[in-house]
């Protein structure tokens, strides 16, 4: 399951690609964001279209993280879930301590992000330490590994806050509350009554952010050097290149996109479950990166909006639904890796490349 | 760029959409939620359905590991509704979606009731989902009855300090907190039973943790010895080896059991194949267990249940819902979720009725007269007499049943 | 005492998980991809079974058989149809249409058999024996004891047959395999056909130790057995034996001696720290890099 190990001539198509695809990305965002908001003030958004919005900015911002970590530096992360629910909770907690004291919302939205990713980032240093040494599929088990752990300690942990602080204990819930008190985390129940103040304001800037933060990471020095180690990890070490801390950048970057989704995501209902974060999040997460284009983050937004959106227009087939999606997402994978179907959309695509381009030389 | 991708998937998806409408429309599936427009607005929708039938809403998991409670729910609230409407009168319609125990899932299924157009709704059948959604009932004021969101946080705001309830989600089954003191009490009137408890329960699952929260406290002011606390979660729901051969080294005499009927049938079988035989006392979660299809029903000898239904009570309200629930799920038996739901059904019928509801109010107004008529009324059907404090929570007595020769006793 | 029976329950779990974990490492170590639909197989093994016993009537071998040939059917199904035409593809496609075929066949079940658990027939022997206050019961034993069965009898045809010969060929090197004139896509075939019927087998003892039948049966066993084939080292069939094992022995003690909330986190932590040391696995080979 090892990611392929691109050939250097792939790399740098991929290299030219993400060029092209920044000044995209950024352009489909800010249209997506300005039609939906259009459509929104014109009431022509459903009630079930509104309540993706959050959700759909959330799981971009954590793919475009975890596109980093497969893509562009070619570890396979299986845990990027676990680094989700750590920002996810830790904004829980930080938005709800602070409800007191702070009215503002906005303000206190941003603080809790930023923390999520700061406390999700640490997770990733930590992580990262015994995770980076190991490559492959084992890297990849012991993300999965992590990912695990991090949902196990997560349900065993209760936090309660009263009028004389903080109270914390592990496994066993000792909170003793005084009445008014509340508990920010309970245990397998997670964290309940939060107010919800994401925006999907707020959501498109943090996937501008994550798309700034990438890009300027890959066309850093750092960033090649990444890319180096990725295509051929024995050439770059011989070059010079510091394999672990170029990794390790990437990595915990990576697991603060997480974190910052997640703390968006936490903050958008009122209940947080830490059973939400499992393997499956994880998984789900890798198929809008792999159906989306390893390295390729204009394709994994366009990627994540399709797979979010589907189950939903299916649910019209009822009890079918979900075996749909299924048979929807294999028919995806063999046609898009057929290579029939692949060389036809190559001719396809370069003639719109040459349209495109011919265009616009006129309309200079 | 990724133009190939787009079209790829968007030629698929409309491929495999329209080939799945295709063989859904030839299956017995049940009215399709229907897609508003997205010129109309909720104002236009309350219209639309003027003069027609009242639209019911509701969710809950019909994929994943927990879709066995929501089909169980779907079914029987669509047998109420059936029911309801072939005597003429007060017309329902029904739209019941997936959330699969997700509370995002819930959030969207909300939004795909919202547009269809709900004014009535069944809130959620599970309790972290609904815990997501109460506010936004709350909100757009919308009368909710859950079945089996059993959780306090699914009908207050607080649920840490039980202040703050929302107000218009209301109950069909008890609440956690309710279960657990009553048990604590049963075991201190009959200690007969025996002296040391075990509890074993399912600490990532809100109604058993919640329930076992509550014993706890009041089995400590009844002055109850609990011995050994076991738990298990979702991906260690099989083996419990452990957690027997610990209660047994503890001696307990009484396996406390506030989980649902399926991990309930494994321990009881493990407990047998050991040779373990405490006295086991469930909670109304473990109703089902004598009709799990396969289980051997003399493991369950002797096992005493809280529960306010009962398959196979021989009044002909349970005889008739029993009856058209095999028919239709090819000879399954009705679990309490099922019958809870069918309840849920039955009481807004009832209320509406009384509050002289139609179906061109809009959903605010009838959500106002619905909470009404609730905190003011009686309510009998498969799950007892039930009241409902202003709260939403419902006051009805669990009653201890003991299982002898695969029926239920009463063990009063 | 205790310990004791801890430890032989530990051994009977471990011995279900060195069972679906011998499935997941030829498939690896032969394909070299990670077949996540793998516990889905296992699902349908039970489902089949259960219906062999309880609604054809059929006694507990020709079950099992039964089982065996429709999963094996099915692997090799699986395979012709989603996973073979993804040959070259990057092995994350292949990832991920596993990961489709799960939720097709997890789904699938749902649909037909509905998502009511249904209870597992007691068809292996529920009784027990005491040795002074531990008593262990004959599943238990019998599970193990087909465990070891199994595995000996797949190391011998590993070892000694000409199939099991052409696919250790393969999987050294499949290019070279394909010239020495061994067709490597009925390899490929046969390892999924191997794989998927001991999947039945699995489920038979699986279900005949926690009787729940239900669609998302799989889901957890396969990431346990899936995770004992990686300790044991993925792709090595006494690695998986091992890994299966122990790991079935930790989650029990874990379970007994520290914590059941926490004996998942404790199993993966030893996973971690055990990958640290030998980063290839207890018995798995440290290739080394081609410069």
């Amino acid at each position: 399951m090892r990611t392929e190990n691109t050939t250097g001539k792939t790399a740098i198509s991929l290299f030219d690609a993400a060029h092209r695809g920044r000044t995209a990305s950024f352009a489909l965002v800010i249209l997506l964001y300005a039609v939906l908001r259009a459509m929104q003030a014109g009431g022509g958004l459903s009630s079930l279209f509104t309540s993706l919005l959050v959700p759909v900015t959330c799981y971009i911002v954590a793919a475009i993280g975890l596109n980093l970590n497969v893509g562009v530096s070619g570890e396979l992360n299986l845990g990027q879930a676990g680094f989700m629910s750590v920002g996810a909770f830790t904004a829980v907690c930080v938005s709800g301590r602070l409800a007191a004291t702070l009215p503002v919302p906005a303000l206190r939205l941003v603080i809790a992000i930023i923390l999520g990713a700061a406390a999700a980032a640490l997770f990733g240093f930590l992580i990262g330490i015994p995770v980076l040494k190991l490559q492959g599929d084992y890297l990849a088990i012991v993300t999965l590994a992590f990912g695990q752990i991090i949902k196990s300690l997560i349900t065993n942990m209760y936090l309660g806050f009263d009028a004389n602080g903080f109270q914390f204990s592990f496994v066993e819930n000792k909170c003793k509350l005084e009445p008014g008190g509340k508990m920010l985390l309970n245990g397998p129940m997670g964290a309940t009554g939060t107010e919800r103040i994401a925006t999907f304001t707020a959501g498109t800037v943090l996937i501008i952010a994550a798309l700034f933060i990438v890009y300027n990471l890959i066309y850093s020095k750092s960033g090649r050097a990444i890319m180096a180690a990725r295509d051929n990890r024995i050439a770059a070490e011989l070059t010079g290149i510091n394999i672990s801390s170029t990794k390790m950048l990437s990595f915990v970057v990576s697991a603060g996109l997480a974190g910052s989704a997640g703390a968006l995501y936490g903050l958008n209902y009122s209940t947080l479950v830490p059973n939400k974060f499992d393997f499956n999040t994880s998984i789900l997460i890798l198929v809008y990166v792999v159906l989306g284009g390893l390295g390729n983050m204009t394709g994994t937004i366009i990627s994540t909006i399709v797979l979010v959106l589907l189950p939903e227009l299916l649910r019209s087939l009822q009890d079918y639904r979900m075996l749909i999606y299924a048979v929807v997402l294999i028919m995806i994978m063999l046609l898009t890796n057929n290579e029939k179907v692949k060389t036809f959309f190559k001719t396809v695509r370069s003639r719109f490349v040459k349209t495109a381009a011919a265009g616009g030389k006129e309309a200079a | 760029m990724k133009n190939g991708f787009v079209k790829k998937a968007l030629a698929v998806l409309t491929a495999a959409v329209m080939t799945a409408a295709l063989t859904a429309c030839g299956g017995a599936a049940p009215a399709p939620a229907a897609q508003t427009s997205a010129e109309a607005g909720p104002a236009a929708e309350a219209a639309e359905s003027a003069g027609g039938a009242i639209k019911i809403g509701g969710s809950g998991p019909l994929t994943g590991g927990a879709a066995v409670y929501g089909q169980a729910v779907k079914l029987a609230a669509e047998i109420a509704v059936e029911e309801i409407n072939a005597k003429g009168g007060l017309q329902f319609e029904l739209n019941f979606q997936d959330d699969a125990h997700d509370p995002e899932k819930a959030v969207t299924s909300y939004g795909v009731l919202k547009d269809w157009g709900m004014q009535v709704s069944l809130a959620t059948v599970t309790s972290a989902p609904g815990a997501a959604v109460s506010q936004m009932y709350k909100d757009d004021n919308i009368f909710g009855i859950t079945p089996s969101g059993s959780s306090l946080a699914v009908i207050y705001q607080d649920p840490d300090n039980a202040a703050n309830p929302y107000g218009n989600v209301f109950q069909m089954c008890f609440t956690d907190p309710n279960q657990g003191v009553a048990s604590a009490d049963y075991f201190a009137g009959h200690p007969d039973l025996g002296s040391k408890i075990a509890v074993i329960y399912k600490n990532d699952d809100n109604y058993s943790s919640g329930i076992f929260a509550k014993f706890k406290a009041q089995a400590e002011t009844n002055g109850l010895e609990i011995v050994y606390e076991g738990t298990f979660d979702d991906s260690n729901a099989s083996d419990f080896s452990v957690q027997l051969t610990k209660a047994q080294a503890a001696e307990a005499d009484i396996v406390y059991l506030p989980i649902y009927y399926d991990p309930a049938s494994l321990i009881l079988t493990q407990a047998n194949q050991m040779g373990y035989a405490p006295t086991f006392f469930g909670t109304d979660g473990m109703d089902g267990i004598l009709t799990l299809e396969g289980f051997d029903t003399s493991f369950a000898e002797g096992v005493y249940l809280l529960t306010p239904f009962s398959a196979d009570a021989d009044d002909d309200l349970t005889k008739n819902f029993v009856e058209s629930y095999k028919a239709r799920k090819g000879g399954e038996v009705p679990n309490q979720f099922a019958a809870d739901a069918y309840d849920c059904v039955y009481a807004i019928a009832q209320a509406c009725e009384a509050a002289g509801v139609t179906a061109d109010m809009s959903a605010s107004d009838i959500c106002d007269a619905l909470v009404k008529q609730f905190t003011s009324m009686t309510f009998a059907g498969l799950t007892g007499q039930s009241t409902w404090a202003e709260s939403g929570e419902v006051s009805k007595s669990p009653k201890a049943v003991v299982i002898k020769d695969g029926v239920y006793v009463s063990a009063d | 005492m205790e310990f004791l029976s801890y430890l032989i329950n530990g051994l009977g779990l471990g011995s279900v998980y060195a069972i679906i974990a011998l499935g997941y490492t030829m498939v690896y170590g032969i394909a070299k991809m990670l077949n996540f639909a793998h516990g889905d197989v296992i699902m349908i093994g039970a489902y089949v079974a259960f219906f062999a016993l309880t609604g054809l009537g059929l006694p507990l071998i020709p079950a099992v058989l039964l089982a065996m040939l429709v999963c094996t059917a099915m692997g090799v199904i699986i395979e012709r149809l989603a996973y073979k035409p993804l040959r070259q593809a990057s092995s994350l496609a292949v990832l991920i249409t596993a990961i489709g075929v799960s939720y097709f066949l997890q789904n699938g079940a749902q649909l037909l058999w509905s998502s009511s658990t249904k209870v597992f027939p007691a068809v292996i022997s529920s009784g027990f024996f005491s040795l002074g206050s531990l008593s262990i019961s004959y599943l238990t034993l019998i599970t193990i004891a087909v465990c070891i069965l199994v595995m000996a009898g797949l190391t011998l045809f590993v070892n000694r047959t000409k199939t099991g010969s052409a696919m250790r060929a393969c999987s050294e090197d499949k290019g070279a395999a394909t010239l020495m004139g061994i067709n490597v896509n009925f390899i490929i075939s046969v390892t999924f056909a191997i794989g998927s019927g001991l999947a039945a087998i699995a489920s038979v003892l699986l279900c005949s130790t926690y009787p729940s039948v239900f669609p998302t049966l799989g889901a957890m066993p396969g990431i346990k057995a899936f995770t004992a084939a990686v300790f044991g080292g993925i792709g090595s069939i006494p690695g998986a034996f091992l890994g299966g094992l122990l790991l079935g022995v930790i989650e029990i003690l874990a379970k007994a001696y520290i914590s059941t909330q926490l004996s998942d986190a404790i199993v993966f932590a030893v996973l971690i720290v055990v990958l640290l040391i030998k980063p290839a696995g207890l018995l798995g080979r440290k290739m080394s890099e081609k410069v």
